[in-house]
Parts: structure tokens; sequence; C-alpha cells
């Protein structure tokens, strides 16, 4: 079987009166069968365009593009609709429907598929199957998404955000959906903005920025790939209070320190063995007569690749998306 | 499993009776209008006159004289007081004797123009007037030619404008502006089973429609159909479809709710004021009159109103029919060509 998806320098361009733009620039991807594959990214790196060109909402610019096996061509396209399941970024459903009427009219559709009293309680809404729609929380409306995308016994599952404005909770249950789809060995492919997501449900992740892949691997050799395990967060201070400012790579000789940045007004240091390289880092601080204000040492995360590779955080791509907002 | 086409069709179903806004318009307030201007616009037995005789030596005389009279609503009243109330429309003649009698009305005012004649009649008679001429009268009121008879017809030809761009037009662009139409067309959905559906769920509708408001005319006001129930159904049937390709026209592109709702009115607001929903478009200038012609709504009143009131068949109506077929399909191939799902 070959890959359940393959993108060779897929391109998109969006032409305005303000010029043009490319929300996919040369795109590569191969997505493996039976992989639940994550493209990560912050707002408007191109995800949620690529996604819609595999699901054959979108034309592409140019480029390949296959989805099963199959191109969208006009004449495969039903049987690729036929064998993928969607859950958009958002999706109102029909208020005034139930979420059973919701999922038997979406199971309609399929040539072949799950029973909709099986779906739902695939996605714990057996006790809303009567509700109308327009009554669920956010979650139960998200999990319902999942459902209707469920329904046809996709082999191939696209998820687009599915938690994004989710609580706690309800991103926890609809995790434990996405979970049960690799034990099923389905393939999925699921964007998100948020690394603790991927790091938890992909088999393999890729990292988009401004319409490109710029990371691949699973979320362990991604973080391999900086160069340590650990980051050390610390300030400093002088002795009367002010705070100090050495260059970031004045640490960049120590101990099992693989690379050093500044954060603010404070330092990270990617490590390999903190019990090694915070001795030397204090005896260095000694040294220069300085102290420290804050010290903390955590594993390193998504969040730190994507921050290695762009110099940004997600973080402040999403308060500046309020801001203008 | 059920087949696609029919969970859709049953989808519209649902979302239509479970809508209490879309069952007001589309089955309350076209009989709610039926009885409100079929009671303003009653035919009444006998017109009341209002006469003012303005105060004078005479006065009591000449009011005396129209005493027998049901007709009239006599007062007396000073005569600035008079003027007063022929000027605010409370009467409709003032008559005064001076050296002669002198009425003061406005010309333009039908009704003021029947106290005229009336009122003359009546006075001159009691003066002493003698009719030279024998004369009998014999009166005729036809259920058939009163004005809620012409009404009836009209609004219902308007609420089947009104089904199908609203119940069509709005429907399409609420599921666009939901992506409810994106999450749809990335499923194997059939188009076409999605537009039978839509169109399905109006005419579903239709019998219920028809029944209500001819239903409320004959019960209420004593509505004589003349032609065939079924003439009306196969006429209100193609005005239904031909207003549903209208509705996917109109809503082919839109992708905002403020956007339908001022295209569908731009669409029918001059089509209720100039295809003879309300009154005969034969008041309009006659230059008009072949533009007028040519909109759906006119000849889809025309046709019911030669059927309801007439008692036309439905080969005499192959023109309008036509006319409203090729508006129909018009709209529905453009819409077709420029439908946007996403």
């Amino acid at each position: 079987m070959s890959q359940a998806v393959l993108c060779r320098d897929l391109r998109k361009r969006y032409e305005s009166k303000a010029g043009a733009v490319d929300a996919v620039n040369g795109l590569n991807l191969e997505i493996e069968t039976g992989e639940c594959f994550g493209l990560l990214g912050p707002n408007g790196a191109g995800k949620t365009t690529t996604v819609e060109i595999l699901e054959g909402l979108l034309t592409a610019t140019s480029g390949r593009v296959e989805v099963l096996g199959l191109q969208w061509n006009g004449r495969d396209d039903d049987e690729i609709r036929q064998r993928i399941g969607i859950s958009l970024q958002e999706t109102r459903f029909n208020e005034k429907l139930s979420v059973r009427e919701t999922v038997k009219m979406f199971r309609s559709f399929y040539r072949q598929g799950r029973e909709p009293r099986d779906v739902i309680g695939m996605v714990n809404l057996e006790e809303k199957e009567k509700a109308w729609v327009g009554k669920l929380s956010g979650g139960q409306a998200q999990r319902l998404a999942v459902a209707c995308a469920l329904v046809g016994d996709p082999e191939l599952l696209f998820l687009d955000e599915p938690t994004t404005g989710l609580d706690p909770q309800s991103r926890r249950e609809v995790w434990d959906i996405i979970r049960e789809q690799r034990t099923r060995s389905r393939t999925t492919l699921i964007t998100t903005h948020y690394m603790d997501e991927a790091q938890r449900l992909c088999d393999r992740v890729a990292v988009i920025d401004h319409g490109k892949v710029i990371a691949l691997g699973s979320p362990d050799e991604l973080i391999q790939q900086i160069g340590g395990e650990h980051i050390v967060e610390f300030d400093l201070v002088h002795r009367n209070g002010e705070s100090a400012d050495l260059p970031a790579e004045s640490f960049g000789g120590l101990a099992e320190v693989s690379s050093t940045r500044r954060e603010g007004d404070g330092y990270s240091l990617t490590v390999n063995k903190p019990h090694v390289a915070l001795p030397a880092l204090i005896n260095m601080i000694q040294g220069e007569q300085l102290e420290l204000a804050r010290l903390m040492t955590r594993h390193v995360s998504l969040e730190d690749v994507f921050v290695t590779l762009t110099g940004r955080r997600l973080a402040d791509e999403e308060t500046a998306d309020v801001a203008r907002a | 499993m059920s087949h696609a086409l029919n969970q859709l069709w049953l989808v519209r179903m649902r979302t239509f009776i479970r809508e209490p806004d879309a069952i007001f318009w589309t089955f309350i307030f076209p009989i709610l209008l039926t009885i409100g201007l079929g009671i303003a616009f009653r035919n009444k037995s006998a017109e009341i006159i209002h006469v003012d005789v303005a105060d004078g030596a005479e006065a009591e005389l000449l009011a005396s004289y129209l005493d027998d009279d049901d007709v009239f609503a006599v007062e007396i009243v000073a005569p600035e007081e008079a003027y007063e109330r022929l000027r605010l429309g409370k009467t409709s003649i003032i008559v005064k004797q001076g050296d002669e009698l002198e009425y003061v009305y406005d010309p333009t005012r039908p009704e003021s123009r029947l106290a005229r004649v009336t009122l003359d009649d009546a006075l001159q008679r009691a003066m002493g007037r003698a009719d030279v001429a024998e004369t009998s009268d014999t009166e005729v009121t036809e259920p058939g030619a009163r004005y809620i008879d012409f009404l009836i017809p009209g609004l219902l030809g308007m609420n089947l404008m009104g089904g199908g761009l609203w119940g069509v037009g709005f429907t399409i662009t609420d599921m666009r502006v939901k992506k409810l139409l994106k999450r749809l067309v990335a499923t194997p959905m059939k188009r076409s089973h999605f537009m039978f559906a839509l169109i399905g769920g109006r005419m579903a509708f239709l019998i219920p429609e028809l029944a209500m408001l001819l239903g409320a005319g004959w019960l209420l006001f004593d509505l004589r159909i003349s032609g065939g129930l079924l003439s009306i159904l196969v006429i209100s049937a193609v005005g239904a479809l031909t207003f549903s390709g209208l509705g996917l026209l109109v809503a082919c592109r839109a992708r905002r709710i403020e956007t339908i709702v001022g295209l569908t009115n731009a669409v029918t607001l001059p089509m209720w004021l100039f295809s003879g929903v309300f009154f005969s478009y034969e008041k309009f200038p006659e230059v008009f009159l072949p533009f007028i012609k040519l909109l759906p709504l006119t000849r889809l009143n025309d046709a019911l109103r030669a059927v309801v009131l007439e008692g036309a068949g439905l080969t005499d109506q192959v023109v309008p029919l036509l006319i409203l077929a090729a508006w129909g399909g018009a709209s529905f191939l453009l819409a077709m060509k420029w439908f946007r799902w996403t």
C-alpha cells in the first residue's frame, strides 16, 4: 500500500487587490497509511489551506496531490470522498436537527459505513442522541463533527483543529477518539497549533511556517534535533539589584549546553545533562559577581522546537492575532 | 440504509416544521393578511354619507329633510368647524342655505362626489321635485366580483413567491454562512440530490399552503372557486418551482445573511407592487404594462385569477405557464452555473 497522502511542491496563491499571498509555498508531504500525522504551525501558516486542498475543497495553484493513491481530477473525486472523513475547522450543523438525525443524514451519503448508533457511541454522545444540535455544548458539538467524519468508516480522517476553543476536559475526550482511530490502523491527519496535542497524539508531525514544511519527524526526533532534552531558563541580576546584561553566547562554552538564547530579560539554554550543566552555570555566575533571580528547568517541548526553528513563539502569534482582532 | 435523497428531504421537512418563524410566515401571515384586508375593504351594503349642515337660519329644516334617510349621518355645526371637519375627512360634504343651496366638497374625493349627487337628489325631492321617469332597481352583489375575491388569488401568488425566494434562498445562504454547504460538498453527497431535496421540500408545503389560504377564503369570506382545484394546483406548482429557481439564483453566491435579505427584497418588492397582488396592475400607465406582464408574479397572479374567478381551464393558461417556466428554467441554469458551495 502506498502513502495515504502525497504532496509534491504544493502551491496555493491568493490574488487580491493588496497583492498576491502564497498561503502554501512549495509544500512536500508524505503520510504513511495507518499513522497519526500532525500538521503543526501558527495561525496563518497554511495548515487549513493545505488540508482543504487535500480534501478537494480547494484547487491548488500548482503541485501534485495524491490522496489514497488517487488524484482530484473530476473522475475519481467521488471515490476519494467515499473513503475520507472530514471535520472542518468550523461547521455549525443544523440546530433544529437531533444528533441522531444529523449523523443519519451523513451516513446516507456513503456506500458503506458505520451504524449511526455505533458512531454516536464512539464519541460518547449516546445521552444526547435525541437532543437538538443547538442544545449541545462546544465540546459536544465538536464530538458530533467527529462522529459525522467517522460515519463513512473512512480510511483517511482529516481533523482540522479539532480541539480549538475547547475546555481541557473536552479536549481530552476528543483525543481519546483520535487515539481510538490509531488502534484501528486508520490514517489520521490532524492540524493543531497546540504543541502538547501533537506531542501526545501524533506518530509524526510536520512543522509548517509560511506555507512550507520547516521540520518533519516524530515528536521525539524533533526534540532531539535541537540538541538536548532539557531547557534551563533563568534571570540574572547584579548584587545591587540591577538586571545583568550578558550576551547569550557567553553561556555557550559551558559543559553539556548545546544552544543558548535570550528570552525576554532572561536566558534560555538547551542542555543534555542538567546535573552537569547547572553546577557549571552557577560557578560561572558567581565568577561574574552576579546572582540568580530565577531558575527553572524543564523538558524540551515541541514549542521549543518551533521557537528554535523560527525564532518566534506560537503563543506570541496568538496574542498578536487577538490584538489584531 | 435510507437513501440520501430521502434523508435530505426529511431534513428539510424537519427543519421547516421545527422553525416557528417559517410556519408563521408561510401559513399564518397570509391568512391574517386576508382577514385584515378583507375586513378593511369589505363591500359595505349601505355606505353612510356624512353631511354637515352649516349652522344658520334654515339649518334645522334642511337637516329634517334628511332625517328619514338612513344613508345620511347629519350634523349641524358652525361653518368654521364644518370646514375643519371637511378638511380632516370627518365629513364628506357641507351644505349651506343662503340665497341658494350651496354644496362645499372636494371633487377629487370619490366619497364627496357621491355625497354631492346623493345629497342633492334627496334635498331636491324633499323640496318637492317630481321625478319624470318611473325607475326600479335590481341589486346584484355576487361573490366573485368583490375585492376579497380579487385579493385571495393575489395573496396566493405572493405567498408562492415569498416561499420560493425566502424558503430556498435564505436556507441556502444560511447553510453557506454556517459552512454546512462546504461540509456537505466534502462528502460523496450528490449535489443534484441536495437541490432536489431543497425544491422538493418547498413543494411538499404547497398543498397545505393552498388549502389553508383558499379554505380561509371560503370559510370566512364565502370565496367561490370557479375553476378546477387540479388546475390551481398545477399552476401553483409551476409558480413554486419558478420562484424556487429564482431563490436559488439570488442565493447562488451570497455569503452573508445581509446580502440575501437585500437581494430578496430587491426582487420581491417590485413584484408586490407591480404584479397585481393588492390592486390591478391596469392602474399603471399603459407604457408600463408590457414590462409588468413580463414579471413572473404578474403571470402567476393572472393565471390563478383566471382559474379561481373566471373558471378558466389549464389549456387557456399555456402562455403564462410558459413564461413562468422560462423564468424558472433560466434562473435554475444560471444558478447552477454560478453556484458557490464553499
